[in-house]
């Protein structure tokens, strides 16, 4: 193999390697991104029944009931218009609480409830998640109790 | 005064680096070689200096001197001194100036060890250090400087984040940042070279122990911060795929693969161009992290800065290093020459996948963590991308790469004859067969990725010690052994990861005290709450009783604790660990009816993942131990001193 040869070669593989890894990435993105939704944005844009998709917005005053197991937990997520019911099992963080900030991770049945596997929480008290600060951006307005 | 004092030392720090690259530049110029001398001592005393301004931001964190705003805002009196003292670093500023220090230290460690590198390759590279310092410089100074005063001084600070109230923050950052800036070096030594065209075998003798040195600390700072994360948040889970772990990920795939092709171009003078190019993208892949966590664009335990003009001055300084290093390589990549040539079946050969498919993995990490951010910042979008695209994107490629990592050593430099490999991956092959049939037979049936995960491990952890296979182990160099283990360690962490996501047991329940509820092997009994308190926080703790046959009973106390400044609950896991696994208890939120939530774990040989990981960190520095005494020998002999 001539010099020449082989440092084409290897570049050749290098970008082959690339535009491979390129390609699967942009086909499993295709798969498995996991939208971020409001409530409001579920009703409007439709419910992807069965996708993996993330639900943002606040846990609605006085929605949290326990399950006789105790340790499924049913509540609602509100941006102050629309409401979407959630059902998760499983151990809430700590700063999991009603008339505050939410995200689940999860995916909605065909009849419009929300299968969390996740709740994630805000880190410190002081923070919101951007996500959920720029969903509400317009509920902000009309619910003093979320404004930092 | 300490504040001020730690103020006019970064001022002039910053200045030492303006003049250290002025210098650097003009020494560089023909007729005028006696600016090159002075660089060195530049370096140093800009590291002094900076060391100096460190030194000051964590003296006022320990005397909590609330008229500075960041000790205000960060600090308080109650919390134990060792978090006084790594709550430093853990804000935004307090971290900024530690990384600023670190460069500037990695800097004059340079300037003050470095022997091999031609004079002038050295001067251009201490002055590409100083450019990346001047950056970051201005940054602090301007941006985000953390000896700002406070007034009226408030009455106590409000507080660290408990979260990282835990003796992982005096570890896990500093090694963390001196992974992540050391390849600072690497990217210098790269830019310093291509200046002066000394791309070679010896430059690349030069630059293999910094990128060592910075490949162990970066090993070790995600080995611990995965173990922290493991142990604090009481999730239960070792590597969440969260973009601030991608961050550190990122620059650790690209210094691995850094670290092998340097070893090509030191050996064997092959892979020029490319181990440049990786130099420059690994300290990139450092730099995008930086942006990444310290722009606030993420919503983290480790974001602090929600500040958006943070973000930009971080962005361009990003955008002007990697262009810049970027168009050099543009520029001088023709004046690198071909390097040597090998046969595709050798150990170069195999180099080239195993640098193919971390670049590969790389790329799948990058476009994961980048993608949602782009995606938002086109389309206003928000979407996520978690574990099942990163699993199923890098997963596959990830055991292909362990499995060449396996066969590689076993290959000859240069040219190998395929039939003489086949005999000699023979037994690790013959392993991972039997592997698999003992898995199929033995064990419940797992899903695909684990299960080529654990035979894999078992092919390769055989095929790793295979290299000192009928050699006199008294006259096997360090390196190798270093080699060996931390293969070998990949091997260990591969088996534990694939363990526990294939053979988890998990257990949620309420439970009122007395009570006992099955987990894997274990029977757990919940024997009640009672109140605890400790020094700035007060708790909930849960006493429970494990048994396993007829050992002897553990006691485990998880607790639920509230901290008041800043208030905040976390959840302290009670972990037991045994020699195969660990039981995870994390107390949840009690019932109105007595009851308890309780979540038990159990995760077989799951401690496999950090020891595989500290041995890969061993087996690096024997290597880099090895390898320094060994160049050092050579120079004493080429002297006449031995």
């Amino acid at each position: 193999m001539k010099p020449r040869h082989q440092r084409l070669v290897l570049a050749v593989l290098a970008v082959v390697a690339i535009v491979g890894a390129a390609l699967l990435a942009m086909s499993a993105l295709r798969d498995q991104a996991a939208y971020f939704y409001t409530p409001g944005d579920a009703k409007k844009d439709g419910l992807p029944a069965g996708r993996a998709v993330r639900l943002g917005g606040m846990v609605k005053d006085g929605s949290i009931v326990r399950a006789p197991d105790g340790v499924t937990i049913r509540f609602v997520v509100t941006d102050f218009k629309d409401e979407v019911p959630v059902v998760f099992r499983g151990i809430p963080p700590d700063l999991f609480k009603e008339n505050s900030g939410v995200v689940a991770e999860g995916r909605f049945d065909t009849r419009g409830t929300f299968i969390a596997d996740n709740i994630l929480a805000k880190h410190d008290e002081r923070y919101m998640p951007p996500q959920v600060a720029s969903g509400m951006r317009g509920a902000m307005h009309e619910s003093p109790s979320i404004a930092k | 005064m300490i504040a001020e004092a730690g103020l006019a030392a970064l001022w002039l720090a910053a200045a030492l680096a303006a003049l250290q690259l002025a210098l650097g530049a003009l020494g560089l110029q023909p007729g005028r070689e006696e600016y090159l001398a002075g660089v060195r001592r530049i370096a140093v005393a800009q590291a002094l200096l900076t060391a100096l301004a460190f030194g000051c931001l964590i003296l006022l964190f320990l005397r909590v001197d609330l008229s500075v705003a960041l000790v205000a805002a960060n600090d308080h009196s109650d919390k134990p001194w060792l978090y006084k003292f790594a709550g430093t670093w853990g804000n935004h500023e307090g971290s900024m100036l530690m990384w600023v220090t670190i460069l500037a230290l990695a800097g004059a460690a340079v300037a003050l060890l470095e022997r091999q590198l031609a004079e002038r390759t050295l001067v251009a590279t201490l002055a590409a250090q100083a450019a990346i310092g001047l950056g970051f410089y201005a940054f602090l100074l301007f941006a985000s400087n953390p000896f700002a005063r406070l007034s009226p001084v408030p009455a106590d600070g409000q507080g660290l984040n408990p979260l990282l109230q835990d003796p992982g923050l005096a570890f896990h950052p500093p090694t963390l940042y001196v992974g992540y800036v050391g390849l600072s070096v690497a990217f210098s030594f790269a830019v310093g070279a291509l200046v002066t065209r000394d791309v070679g075998p010896a430059f690349a003798r030069a630059m293999r122990p910094w990128v060592l040195g910075a490949w162990i600390f970066l090993t070790l700072g995600i080995t611990a911060g995965s173990y922290w994360a493991y142990y604090e948040l009481g999730w239960g889970g070792w590597w969440f795929w969260d973009p601030v772990e991608n961050a550190s990920l990122m620059p650790w795939l690209a210094a691995t693969a850094l670290l092998h092709s340097v070893t090509v171009l030191a050996t064997r003078d092959g892979l020029r161009a490319w181990t440049v190019m990786l130099a420059v993208v690994a300290f990139s892949m450092s730099m995008v992290g930086t942006f990444l966590v310290r722009s606030g664009i993420l919503t983290s335990v480790h974001a602090f800065a929600v500040d958006p003009r943070r973000g930009s001055f971080i962005l361009a300084l990003l955008v002007l290093y990697i262009g810049g290093a970027l168009a050099l390589f543009g520029l001088r990549v023709g004046t690198v020459r071909e390097g040597a040539r090998f046969d595709p079946v050798s150990r170069e050969g195999a180099l080239v996948i195993n640098n193919l498919l971390l670049s590969a993995v790389l790329g799948i990490v990058l476009i994961g963590t980048l993608y949602p951010l782009g995606v938002e910042a086109v389309t206003g979008e928000k979407l996520s991308v978690g574990p099942p695209y990163f699993n199923s994107a890098a997963g596959p490629l990830a055991l292909i790469l362990v499995a060449v990592m396996g066969a590689g050593p076993l290959m000859r430099w240069r040219r190998d004859d395929l039939k003489a490999v086949m005999g000699r991956i023979a037994l690790p092959v013959l392993i991972t067969a039997l592997a698999l049939l003992a898995v199929v037979l033995l064990a419940p049936p797992i899903g695909i990725l684990p299960l080529l995960g654990l035979i894999l491990a078992a092919g390769v952890a055989a095929a790793s010690v295979a290299p000192l296979w009928k050699r006199n182990l008294r006259r096997t160099p360090l390196f190798t052994y270093g080699m060996v283990l931390a293969h070998l360690g990949i091997a260990v962490s591969l088996a534990g990861m694939a363990s526990e996501s294939a053979f988890i047991r998990e257990t949620l329940v309420a439970a009122r005290p007395g009570e006992t509820h099955k987990v894997g092997p274990y029977q757990v009994r919940f024997d009640g709450v009672e109140p605890v308190a400790g020094p700035n926080w007060t708790a909930v703790e849960a006493t429970l009783t494990a048994t396993r046959g007829d050992r002897a009973p553990r006691t485990l106390k998880t607790q639920m604790r509230s901290y008041w400044a800043p208030p905040t609950q976390t959840n302290e896991a009670a972990i037991s660990t045994v020699l195969d696994g660990q039981l995870y208890v994390v107390l949840g939120n009690p019932g109105d009816d007595g009851r308890w939530q309780l979540r038990l774990w159990w995760k077989p040989f799951v401690t496999l993942i950090w020891l595989g990981g500290a041995m890969v960190a061993l087996g690096g520095f024997l290597a880099l131990v090895g390898r320094v005494w060994r160049e050092r020998q050579a120079r004493l002999r080429e002297e006449g001193y031995i």
